[in-house]
């Protein structure tokens, strides 16, 4: 791309002596600019001083959330120990508090939402670039990533409005008549048709996490190298078998960072849950009974949380959201990153 | 009948029928979504939303003061928050490159990109709103900028990288400063790709919720004191659609119609925009 890159350095501008620091020794040829560019004038270095000043500020905000909710939650941590995450208490009245409610209910909410929106992301991303017609492509594209524009206090209106009641009714007294019966997994499934709770807030996280797996899905699986598709083309493959035995494989690890992706969102998603899962600080079996989540939780109660202990119980849980959020996000980053490596080899 | 065959296009053609139906099942959500808003929204929209104050239970009123309020704070969250991401993202394009800084700052914003929303609203709250022992819409203005800043330094890193290297090789070639090139030449050709994602991230801090509950919290009457308790549209649909009351419903759906309006435009425009452009 940059074949000669380095053509525009002038003699009198080598990097000096005064320039040491990280930009100053290119690992790269596309590198070049940043040790041509004259560097004398005041001007210029003030510019560098802001650009740089702003990057180091965003590596300085993430280290200073994570040490703010640390702080924030250490009250908490050193009142309960590991209890607090062991513990399933809740009691405001007399100062107890226990993690184990609020992040199981995180945890099976974005499960549900997981097993709902892998599925039905990569059939999206197969209708988009094998099935579709060619002219209706960009317009149902824009359509599903629009399902990511809504705001999520719309998702949640929605969800307590129209979709709980629509469950309550319609599918739940279904759910308990023929799954609620069965052996092993039937408490999971019994309970009283309210609309609101785990089920009900799994499948609304599920239909806002659609379009950030999809579309990545869909970027990877256009980005499959035209010789591997047409070779399982020439030998007769079946636009399924292409799917199930080229792209898939080829673009594994891209699919997997989509999930972890989609799953990032859906653990720290707030408005809507706290809408349709029913705040309330009991462990329960069933995904139709009411339940929490940690960022409803917060949500919920921060404002009226009134002693010192509270609120820093419902910090150290905002700690223990970002500390799970980032690890998952990180895993995501690292195998979305590896997968554009090795299309940029590829193409 | 060959039955192998047979097998293969059976399944072939259940495949067809699956991914059809997810996307259907997209498309389904969304319309239902859009229309539930639209037709509880409609009913409740009049000259009253812009002219009076939320009221208290039972009454009639409107949400001026949190369009207002709303309004100041994305304002905020832009003037602070682009230029921030803006350098960030310059850096990023034009002197970190391909180093270990440059990629660990876009990792880190990446991550920043995706976090929740309600914990960076918990920091602002730790780092403003504790010192300052009050709840205030400047508080509630740098919470949203906190979420602005990633998406301009990720789009701007992007824009930037996409200009070709020639237009800098030019631009050194007439002896202009490296700052100069940067502010006149490249940020004029990637300003289109900028302002797309300038506008997107307006888009998605203008129905977030979550940071401003403990930032700004709310105001039940008119304040233009960005120093005080500011009203803003998404904590009032959040109160107004938990309450009990009919008439608040109605209203925290007319605001839900207006947010939601407001952000898809937004987001349709840009879209439509920025692919005339690439494609021109």
């Amino acid at each position: 791309m940059t074949p000669n890159a380095k053509s525009p350095t002038p003699p009198d501008t080598r990097r000096g002596d005064n320039d040491p620091g990280p930009d100053a020794a290119p690992d790269h040829a596309s590198s070049a600019f940043s040790s041509a560019r004259p560097h004398g004038g005041l001007a210029e270095r003030a510019f560098r001083l802001i650009t740089a000043g702003a990057a180091w500020l965003v590596l300085i905000i993430l280290l200073a959330v994570a040490y703010s909710m640390a702080s924030g939650g250490w009250l908490a941590f050193k009142t309960f120990g590991l209890g607090f995450i062991t513990s399933t208490d809740w009691d405001v009245v007399n100062g107890q508090f226990g993690a184990l409610v609020a992040i199981y209910g995180t945890l099976t909410t974005s499960v549900i939402a997981l097993i709902i929106a892998v599925p039905v992301s990569i059939g999206i991303a197969l209708f988009l670039t094998e099935i579709a017609p060619v002219w209706s492509r960009q317009p149902i594209a824009i359509a599903i990533e629009l399902l990511a524009a809504v705001p999520s206090i719309i998702y949640g209106m929605w969800g307590l409005f129209v979709f709980a009641p629509f469950l309550a009714t319609n599918v739940e007294p279904w759910i308990n008549d023929h799954l609620g019966t069965l052996p092993v997994i039937g408490p999971l499934f019994s309970g009283p048709p309210i609309g609101i709770g785990t089920l009900t807030a799994g499948i609304v996280l599920g239909i806002m996490v659609i379009p950030f797996i999809a579309s990545v899905a869909r970027d990877v699986f256009n980005a499959v190298p035209a010789a591997l598709r047409e070779s399982a083309v020439a030998l007769g493959a079946t636009r399924w078998e292409r799917l199930r035995y080229v792209t898939l494989p080829y673009t594994r690890s891209a699919i997997v960072g989509a999930i972890f992706l989609g799953l990032g969102r859906a653990l720290g998603e707030t408005m809507a849950v706290t809408f349709v899962l029913g705040n309330a600080h009991d462990l329960s079996a069933s995904l139709l009974m009411p339940s929490n989540s940690i960022a409803a939780a917060i949500a919920n109660e921060f404002t009226e949380a009134d002693t010192e202990l509270y609120r820093s119980s419902l910090i150290a849980l905002a700690f223990l959201l970002f500390l799970v959020t980032f690890i998952v996000l990180s895993l995501a980053k690292l195998m979305l990153a590896r997968v554009e490596r090795n299309l940029g080899r590829t193409n | 009948m060959n039955w192998v065959l047979f097998r293969r296009k059976l399944v072939d053609r259940i495949a067809f029928v699956g991914a059809a139906a997810a996307t259907l099942f997209g498309l389904v959500f969304l319309f239902w979504i859009l229309w539930t808003t639209f037709a509880n929204g409609v009913a409740a929209l009049n000259l009253k939303l812009i002219t009076e104050m939320t009221p208290p239970p039972g009454a009639d009123g409107g949400l001026l003061n949190a369009l207002y309020g709303s309004a100041v704070m994305v304002v905020l969250a832009i003037v602070i928050g682009t230029p921030i991401g803006l350098c960030a993202g310059t850096y990023l394009a034009e002197h970190g490159r391909n180093t270990r800084l440059a990629a660990a700052v876009r990792f880190v914003n990446d991550i920043l990109l995706s976090a929740p929303s309600i914990v960076l609203g918990l920091f602002i709250y730790e780092l403003i709103v504790v010192p300052m022992k009050h709840f205030s819409g400047i508080a509630g203005g740098l919470a949203l900028a906190l979420i602005l800043v990633p998406v301009v330094v990720r789009t701007s890193d992007e824009a930037l990288r996409l200009v070709p290297d020639r237009m800098r090789e030019a631009a050194f070639a007439l002896g202009l400063p490296g700052w100069k090139v940067s502010l006149q030449v490249l940020f004029n050709a990637a300003m289109s790709g900028i302002v797309t994602g300038v506008l997107l991230g307006v888009a998605r801090i203008s129905g977030e919720t979550a940071p401003l509950l403990f930032t700004a919290l709310n105001n039940q009457f008119w304040s233009a004191d960005i120093n005080a308790p500011l009203a803003n549209l998404p904590v009032v649909i959040f109160q107004y659609a938990m309450s009990p009351y009919d008439t608040w419903h109605s209203l925290a759906w007319a605001g839900a119609l207006v947010l939601t309006a407001f952000v898809l435009a937004l987001n349709l425009i840009v879209r439509l925009f920025a692919r005339r452009r690439s494609s021109k």
